[in-house]
């Protein structure tokens, strides 16, 4: 089926999330929509989607104009949505999760589970899919997961997919085989809107990208253009991906951790006897799938988790006090989830600033907060960080990502830190911003800061490290040189440990 | 970087459809509530209503008059016996309706404000007074269940500490003679412990087992309501010496607070007590750095753990100080308005009139203090609404309940005055929620 986007214009009060955007799909094509966050990717695919009603502009399918009032019309009209968050229910089967919205129903209302199941498995065959329509969601591993949200789609005929930066949860080897996918939907006729703004992957599967910037359209591409290109049209200027970093200059063993173990609420052991150390000077990175143990590492190091067993000792002091005592050894911590863990977003940008310091000078004397200093160091703070906002009286709630993190960012790095923590520290962050983090953290660094990164993201990690420690299954596959290749590191990721790297513990 | 000034995707103002809960509960690396629970739902009730505007506010009081006036018209005789003849002379009805409401309401401000019948100011005044002496009570409690909104926790237990703070207050003011000032000063604090203590209870378990603070507090309420009857009607503990009544002897004169206008008024010195409270909670929730770590743990609880603020702890600091305000209000009740002796009924619904009045004043002190007069009034104007133009007290009341369900649907108020809804300046949720959505992305 033919895509067309014709002029498509979206305001929300006065800002202009889509600005006459053009945009053609043709049918068995995999089209690549560019952009960085806030660029109004989402916005468009809402639209189309029916989730948002265009101000101006139509869309067109096989050159027939479509009026959505809703997603069950995009649905009826065959869109089909694979969005970044699953829209599955967890203790639903995968079959029921798949006729979830259009069920069948036989005599006396009575679920047709059976027919569900069987659709389930055909899909699941035509692609190789191997999914178990009994399953439940729950059980499943993201990739999986993602798949069944493919068959969600496809069991409702549709003939244009939309995913909706599908790669953000998975592992490389799931993305290799995601893109494997879609290469299979497209040989089968099915036109894929694909949304990202990693750019490698588009280079690997697109056959032609569009690039979004501000809400306009800003250019086409192929997939042979460089990633710089792409990046610098993302942009709007030049982009230096890769950061300048000197070599590292690593001093004593500041923090130093052994044979620590987490388990977590639910009785999990998620992270299993795990040692290492930090020198002073040194990014170490923690590299991994997403839910293999790094979170509940970096929250041990914090003092989060309840259950913690081993030792955490930095300067030769344990660690395994309070959350208090850690902060107020110096330690620095981005948590990864930034708006639930790092910020009140109720609060302002000067009360976020002295969250973590909330009991003592400077900005508390006598139990009494020292509004006047807070202002001071605020506006002060909101310069060198260049962050943007009104003023320091901006809530953090109405920050985009971007400028969210560097409040935290400004926030951590105004102490005198003994050890910086920063768990996926650009996540969702545009290039800009990224390029920025990054930029603060090599400076901690060279400052003589130990530091512990904790990436999903192989580019970051390449980036930033030193020294590359991999995560499988709560456990540290092996801690390898920063130079590691990126295949050898996919594979720690996925628990080998090849046998010709060199160790760098 | 430029587009910076763009909020991300996610945070444009719309809901993106299909429910954000889903999602929540797929997300990766998601952790499992651990030491404080996932922030529940009543929390953000909380802060959807503390969010509303003091316009809503105002708003809302103007809502509830109005169709208090319905109310009152619809059961006025004058109005029913004018509208049997209503289509050969409508003009009887309007009018009949109109010196119903219009009596009502000036009943009301008369028996709340200012009494125009009245010769010289120093009578015409009384109603104000009275209506500040009805306020004290209520601006104490209101504040104890503010502060403890700040921090995300329901205190329904107002009652219960208000029993327990006056059976404390009341029984040093009756049975330890002390001199003059001391008493006093030693029957205030002893009554505000107790209250602090009782209030303090929940704390120490929400803390400690995860206990819902709203399960806890309303059953410590019944445990008050028993213990203090049962003491009141125990001799040797509460209950008046040769008496049978289930009530306790009158204050010693020392304990009692002085009137602060002269023995024409009722106006005690609770009210600068009052005063005073809303002063020190203003402090405690804007300028302290205890009242700064209430609200990040009432607004964000994940993010103070992270912080380094320990939750458990502000639930109880929290409910302590909730606890000694509401008890403030028991100790006024005994010791300024109900002298004479106390009976189990002494918290008068109080402390539930108090989540009201915290609700109004959006739980900002000084809000809450103009809420409190604002009760206050409707309570001293009800009783003259009532003997004047013989409206029942209960019309009072369902006005009163109307200002609360008004303000708990900021939307409603929002729909009928058709203001813009809070799109331009985010509320928390959609953004919140959506940023979350739009951080995975990478």
């Amino acid at each position: 089926m033919k895509l067309e986007l014709r002029g498509i214009t979206k305001r929300f009060g006065s800002l202009v999330a889509n600005d006459h955007i053009d945009l053609l799909v043709e049918p068995g094509e995999i089209h690549s929509l560019l952009g960085e966050n806030g660029a109004g990717k989402s916005t468009l695919m809402n639209v189309l989607y029916g989730l948002y009603q265009a101000d101006k502009g139509e869309i067109l399918l096989d050159d027939v104009v479509q009026q959505f009032a809703g997603p069950g019309d995009a649905m009826k009209a065959g869109i089909g949505m694979v969005h970044q968050h699953f829209m599955l229910i967890p203790v639903f089967t995968v079959a029921e999760n798949v006729m979830l919205g259009h069920e069948d129903t036989k005599f006396g209302g009575l679920l047709d589970l059976a027919g569900a199941r069987e659709k389930v498995r055909e899909i699941s065959a035509r692609f190789g899919f191997d999914v178990d329509p009994d399953a439940l969601v729950d059980d499943l591993p993201v990739g999986v997961q993602q798949r069944v949200e493919i068959i969600k789609a496809l069991s409702r005929d549709a003939k244009v997919l939309v995913f909706d930066e599908p790669t953000a949860v998975l592992t490389p080897q799931e993305t290799d085989e995601l893109m494997v996918i879609m290469r299979q939907l497209k040989e089968s006729g099915t036109s894929i809107v694909f949304i990202t703004h990693k750019l490698r992957e588009v280079r690997a599967v697109a056959d032609r990208i569009t690039v979004i910037r501000l809400g306009k359209v800003v250019g086409q591409a192929t997939p042979t253009a460089t990633n710089e290109e792409l990046a610098s049209m993302m942009v709007g200027r030049a982009v230096d991906l890769m950061i300048e970093k000197g070599p590292a200059h690593p001093g004593p063993v500041a923090l130093k951790i052994e044979n620590l173990s987490v388990i977590d609420p639910r009785n999990q052991l998620v992270v299993n006897n795990v040692s290492f150390e930090v020198h002073e000077g040194e990014v170490l990175a923690i590299a991994g799938v997403q839910g293999n143990g790094q979170t509940e590492l970096t929250e041990a190091i914090l003092g989060l988790q309840p259950k913690v067993t081993g030792t955490i000792e930095l300067d030769g002091n344990s660690l395994r006090r309070s959350v208090r005592k850690t902060l107020d050894a110096g330690v620095g911590f981005i948590p990864e989830d930034r708006t639930e863990d790092g910020l009140v977003a109720e609060f302002t940008i000067a009360e976020n600033l002295m969250l973590d310091r909330s009991h003592k000078p400077p900005f508390v004397k006598w139990g009494t907060l020292q509004l006047k200093y807070l202002a001071e160091f605020a506006t002060e703070k909101i310069k060198e960080f260049d962050i943007r906002a009104q003023g320091i009286e901006t809530r953090a709630g109405q920050l985009s990502g971007g400028n969210q993190q560097k409040v935290v960012l400004a926030r951590e790095l105004s102490r005198e830190l003994r050890l910086f923590v920063a768990a996926q520290p650009t996540r969702g962050l545009d290039v800009g911003s990224i390029e920025f983090v990054h930029t603060r953290i090599v400076q901690a660094r060279d400052a003589g800061v130990p530091v512990i990164v904790v990436s999903t993201e192989l580019d970051e990690v390449v980036a930033l490290a030193d020294r590359i420690a991999v995560m499988y299954r709560g456990s540290i596959v092996g801690i390898v040189p920063g130079n590691t290749p990126r295949n050898v590191l996919g594979l720690m990721m996925a628990g080998e440990m090849p046998k010709t790297v060199e160790s760098a513990a | 970087m430029s587009n910076d000034q763009i909020p991300a995707e996610g945070q444009l103002p719309a809901v993106t459809g299909e429910s954000n809960e889903l999602v929540d509960v797929l997300e990766p690396g998601q952790k499992p509530g651990e030491m404080i629970e996932e922030p529940s739902r009543s929390q953000q009730v909380i802060r959807d209503i503390m969010g509303g505007t003091a316009v809503i506010s105002v708003l809302a009081v103007v809502l509830a008059l109005l169709a208090g006036a319905i109310l009152i018209a619809l059961t006025d005789k004058g109005v029913q016996a004018a509208s049997g003849y209503f289509f050969s002379r409508p003009g009887d009805t309007f009018k009949a309706i109109w010196d119903a409401a219009s009596g009502a309401y000036s009943a009301l401000f008369q028996g709340a404000i200012y009494n125009f019948k009245r010769d010289n100011f120093a009578d015409g005044i009384r109603p104000l007074t009275e209506t500040l002496t009805f306020a004290t009570p209520l601006i104490a409690a209101g504040l104890g269940v503010a502060v403890a909104f700040r921090v995300g926790l329901f205190n329904i237990g107002g009652r219960g500490q208000m029993l327990v703070a006056a059976g404390a207050a009341g029984y040093v003011g009756f049975a330890w003679p002390l001199p003059f000032g001391i008493h006093l000063i030693v029957a205030v604090v002893v009554g505000m412990l107790a209250g602090a203590i009782w209030g303090g209870i929940v704390g120490l378990l929400k803390a400690r087992t995860g206990a819902h603070e709203v399960i806890v507090t309303i059953m410590l309420n019944y445990i008050a309501f028993y213990l203090i009857s049962y003491l009141l009607a125990t001799p040797g503990a509460l209950q008046a010496p040769g008496s049978n009544n289930p009530k306790s002897p009158p204050m010693l004169p020392t304990a009692v607070f002085p009137e602060l206008l002269g023995p024409k008024y009722n106006l005690h010195l609770g009210f600068l007590f009052a005063i005073a409270a809303t002063v020190f909670a203003w402090y405690l929730i804007n300028r302290s750095s205890l009242g700064y770590q209430f609200r990040a743990v009432g607004e964000n609880p994940h993010a103070a753990r992270v912080a380094g603020i320990k939750v458990p702890n502000i639930y109880v600091y929290a409910m302590l100080i909730s606890g000694a305000l509401v008890g403030l209000a028991g100790v006024a009740q005994v010791l300024g308005t109900v002298t004479t002796g106390f009976s189990a009924g002494i918290d008068a619904s109080i402390g539930f009139d108090a989540i009201t009045v915290a609700l109004l004043g959006r739980s900002r002190p000084f809000g809450v203090f103009f809420a409190g007069i604002l009760f206050g009034a409707l309570k001293a104007g009800g009783y003259t609404m009532q003997a004047a133009q013989s409206i029942p007290i209960d019309i009072v009341l369902v006005v009163q309940s109307l200002i609360v369900l008004f303000i708990a649907a900021p939307p409603l108020v929002r729909a009928i005055f058709r203001l813009p809804a809070p799109g331009t300046t985010k509320k928390p949720r959609t953004p919140v929620s959506n940023a979350r959505k739009a951080e995975v992305a990478k």
